[in-house]
């Protein structure tokens, strides 16, 4: 199979084998009839999954014996569906909320050989969860407003009101918006491209995929207008093969905007630009949410993130320039065009204005998407989602920063929080070891393999992790631990090598008696009297 | 005009254009590097060439000379940090250098040695790799092989072959072989490629010609790595 697509596409073997060995979801054999994949999230895990996957497997065991290529169940990491933990997908499509009744119901259909269009609704039913709205979401935008308000004012007022707002990305990274987009603006050569980055891969996150079901046409409206403004005729919006699900009603809204006339062709008449965006599907792999990863993998290849500078606004997609946002900041941009900057102003703090969307999940009531300005306190947040006797917080996902009680004063914002876009809680009851061990794996098996700092400092960090989980871990090692992290800290080629370690760093410093416990110490006064009983030798050496 | 930039207190100077590595290079300052190979576009995967420019980490092969850098580059600091690097790729093979073929004449364990490495320090990942002696002329040990990816390059442009590509992805990436079976023996890979010796390990290996030089005559053991780049 995999020579004759070699011969179809004029590419070596090789590079199809490399593509497939590195996205998580392609493989050289065909697909079982029915193939789980259960989301490996510690928030998946609290809520029981390992003992799901069990149930389902000792239910399906005769029909694998018999015929392996009628089920196979696998795993996978987080899948974006934390507030309906614990979830999987069944040949793309979502099973949340799972339970050993459903799990029951799902093996029965299975058993049948009952194709997936007849398995019933509920099984597949993601409800949207959005329980705190502010200044975005309570919003209307009308298709083309803040188009209209581009063709009267024109890109350079545009690009100056995006400016006065200070809109920071909400990707991660939180770099200004109007400066990158100016920045794409100003190349004078060659076909530009704007780019979605759907990718919301960071486990726990699930606020971009509540916006593509909920407010799709706000996106487009976005990107549209990032468009215009940098003179772009060609979009895309990078989709993870998790959310596939989306596709067809996605399609379906964007048809609806060249039907109306916002997109498409019909723009041409309407406003004097040609712009059609077109939507490209992941292939499982979490380093595909980084940038130039994501270019390089809408380019058909490995995402390996490339050598920066130059920026993908100078040299992006197939080295045009481009813009590539996150689907939050496209929905802001429009938001704020349309409505003017003053009200976003007036929220927030000094350098982080507005407001920003947070994906709540793991120990609380009201898991869900919450709307709030800069500058909440943690622990207000905490309250307002019903959590309590709260061990700590995971915010920005596993590469962000895990919080004890001491810094639930903290604020959301760029200044201190960075531009997270979830929070985990962890109550009383667990154990924080398993937390930074499940985020340690996540990051070994994530790793694109590109620079060594990452690729072998995740395999030995997770094996550490792994042993002192299991109370094995001696002191001494404790050392070995963070000189790997700091070895990705400072010398990873990207963002997921320098961040992989920082719930590690948090666990070994803000939560010095969990790592007491953990550490072996059995035999620890051998060792000292060894030491002792060496020190003749030793002096005998010195001398 | 010809600019400036200082590297552990001397001045160099640099053409607009010109990465750090390149920079020092011309003028006879040693900056360890594995990946990086003068004709190479850079490529920036194994970190062994970081350097601090203005107290910043970053890779001197990909970061263009620029007025006002102050960079550290054999410091006790940056040199400790390299060596963890270095370090990190002998545990993540399986390097036998008292037995291997390339010992002596390879880069890996020459810049251990110019970095002053006495112990693995990290925990060895025992990985299984395969090994391919299915051609006549060019066997590959993957066990050795540090993922440098300068034979695909080297392959691609300078033996117009395309004989490899680095596949998969974390601790599984390897290095691929392009026919159909994955081995080197249906491949018109010659010995004398410009992928085999551009290799700075033991992976990509010449047959027929192994220990030619006993142990104390081979290029290493004469000439630190540091010197011999500039002997030339
Ligand atoms: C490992 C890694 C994963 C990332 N994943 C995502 C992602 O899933 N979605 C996203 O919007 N940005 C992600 N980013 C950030 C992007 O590189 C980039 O900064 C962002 O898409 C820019 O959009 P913004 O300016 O609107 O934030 C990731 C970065 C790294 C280093
Ligand atoms: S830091 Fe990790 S993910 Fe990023 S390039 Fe290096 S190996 Fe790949
Ligand atoms: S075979 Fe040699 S040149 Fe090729 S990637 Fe491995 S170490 Fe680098």
């Amino acid at each position: 199979m995999i020579v004759s697509i070699a011969n179809e596409y004029s590419v070596p073997v090789s590079e199809v084998r490399a593509i497939i060995d590195f996205y998580h979801f392609l493989s050289d054999k065909k697909n079982a009839d029915y193939h789980f994949y259960f989301s490996n999230n510690i928030i998946d895990k609290m809520a029981h999954s390992d003992l799901l996957v069990l149930q389902l497997g000792e239910r399906l065991n005769s029909i694998i014996q018999q015929d392996p290529s009628r089920v196979c169940l696998d795993e996978t990491s987080c899948i974006g569906l934390a507030d309906h933990a614990p979830a999987a997908l069944v040949n793309g499509r979502p099973l949340p909320a799972l339970n050993p009744q459903s799990i029951e119901e799902v093996a029965e259909l299975v058993a049948l050989g009952r194709p997936l269009d007849h398995w019933p609704a509920h099984l597949f039913q993601v409800r949207t969860r959005i329980c705190r709205r502010s200044w975005l979401l309570n919003m209307s935008l009308p298709p083309g407003e803040s188009l209209l308000s581009w063709q009267t004012k024109g890109s350079a007022t545009i690009l100056q009101e995006l400016q006065a707002s200070q809109l920071r990305g909400r990707g991660g990274a939180g770099f200004a918006t109007a400066l990158k987009w100016r920045s794409c603006e100003e190349q004078h050569s060659g076909e530009k491209y704007v780019i979605c980055n759907a990718d919301e891969g960071e486990p726990g996150t699930f606020k971009d995929r509540v916006m593509l079901s909920e407010h799709s046409d706000w996106l487009w409206e976005g990107m549209t207008l990032c468009a215009a403004t940098v003179g772009a005729s060609k979009g895309f919006l990078y989709l993870r093969a998790e959310y596939a699900y989306l596709l067809p009603q996605l399609e379906t809204s964007l048809q609806v905007r060249r039907d109306t006339g916002w997109l498409g062709a019909a723009l041409k008449e309407r406003l004097g630009f040609e712009f059609d965006i077109q939507i490209v599907l992941g292939a499982g792999a979490y380093i595909c949410g980084e940038e130039s990863a994501l270019l390089e993998s809408l380019e058909g290849k490995r995402g390996i993130p490339r050598i920066r500078p130059p920026f993908p606004t100078i040299s992006g997609y197939l080295r045009q320039p481009t813009v590539v946002n996150n689907v939050e900041t496209f929905i802001h941009a429009a938001a704020i065009i349309s409505k003017g900057s003053d009200s976003f102003l007036q929220l927030g703090t000094t350098q982080s204005k507005g407001t920003q969307l947070l994906s709540i999940s793991g120990d609380c009531q009201r898991p869900g998407v919450y709307e709030y300005a800069f500058g909440e306190t943690v622990e207000q947040i905490l309250s307002d989602c019903g959590a309590d006797e709260v061990q700590a917080v995971q915010i920005g996902g596993p590469s962000g920063q895990l919080l004890g009680p001491q810094s639930f004063h903290l604020t959301l914002g760029y200044e201190a929080l960075g531009g997270s876009g979830s929070l985990m809680i962890f109550n009383h009851r667990r154990s924080l070891i398993e937390v930074v061990n499940n985020f340690t794996n996540f990051f070994a098996f994530e790793s694109c393999g590109f620079c060594t700092p990452c690729r072998v400092g995740t395999a030995l960090n997770q094996r550490m992790l792994t042993r002192l989980h299991l109370k094995q871990l001696r002191q001494h090692e404790i050392q070995l631990l963070e000189e790997s992290v700091r070895l990705m800290q400072n010398s990873s080629h990207c963002g997921l090598g320098q961040s992989a370690g920082n719930s590690i760093l948090n666990l070994l410093h803000d939560f010095p008696e969990t790592v007491e416990q953990l550490l072996n110490t059995i035999g620890d006064d051998n060792e000292a009297r060894l030491v002792q009983a060496l020190q003749p030798a030793v002096q005998l050496r010195k001398s | 005009m010809n600019k400036q930039i200082i590297i552990d207190g001397e001045v160099v100077t640099y053409r607009p254009g010109q990465t750090l590595i390149q920079a020092a290079r011309e003028s006879g300052i040693y900056i360890p590097h594995l990946c990086y190979q003068p004709g190479y576009h850079a490529i920036g995967s194994c970190r062994v060439c970081m350097v601090k420019v203005n107290g910043r980490w970053a890779s001197a092969c990909t970061t263009l000379a620029a007025e006002g850098q102050v960079i550290d580059n054999r410091t006790l600091e940056v040199d400790a940090h390299r060596k963890q690097i270095v370090q990190m790729l002998f545990v993540e093979g399986n390097h036998y250098c008292p037995y291997c073929e390339k010992s002596g004449e390879c880069d890996l364990q020459a810049t251990a040695y110019e970095l002053n490495m006495q112990e693995d320090h990290f925990q060895h990942l025992y990985p299984h790799r395969s090994l391919d002696t299915s051609h006549a002329e060019v066997w590959l040990d993957r066990d050795r092989c540090i993922l440098c990816g300068l034979c695909v390059q080297a392959s691609a442009e300078q033996d117009n072959k395309h004989l490899f590509t680095l596949g998969g992805r974390g601790t599984a990436t390897q290095l691929l072989v392009n026919s159909s079976s994955g081995q080197l023996g249906e491949t018109n890979i010659s010995a004398a490629d410009e992928a085999v010796a551009v290799c700075p390990v033991g992976a990509l290996m010449k047959k027929q010609s192994i220990y030619s030089r006993r142990s104390g005559e081979r290029t290493y053991d004469k000439t630190p790595i540091s010197k011999l780049e500039f002997k030339a």
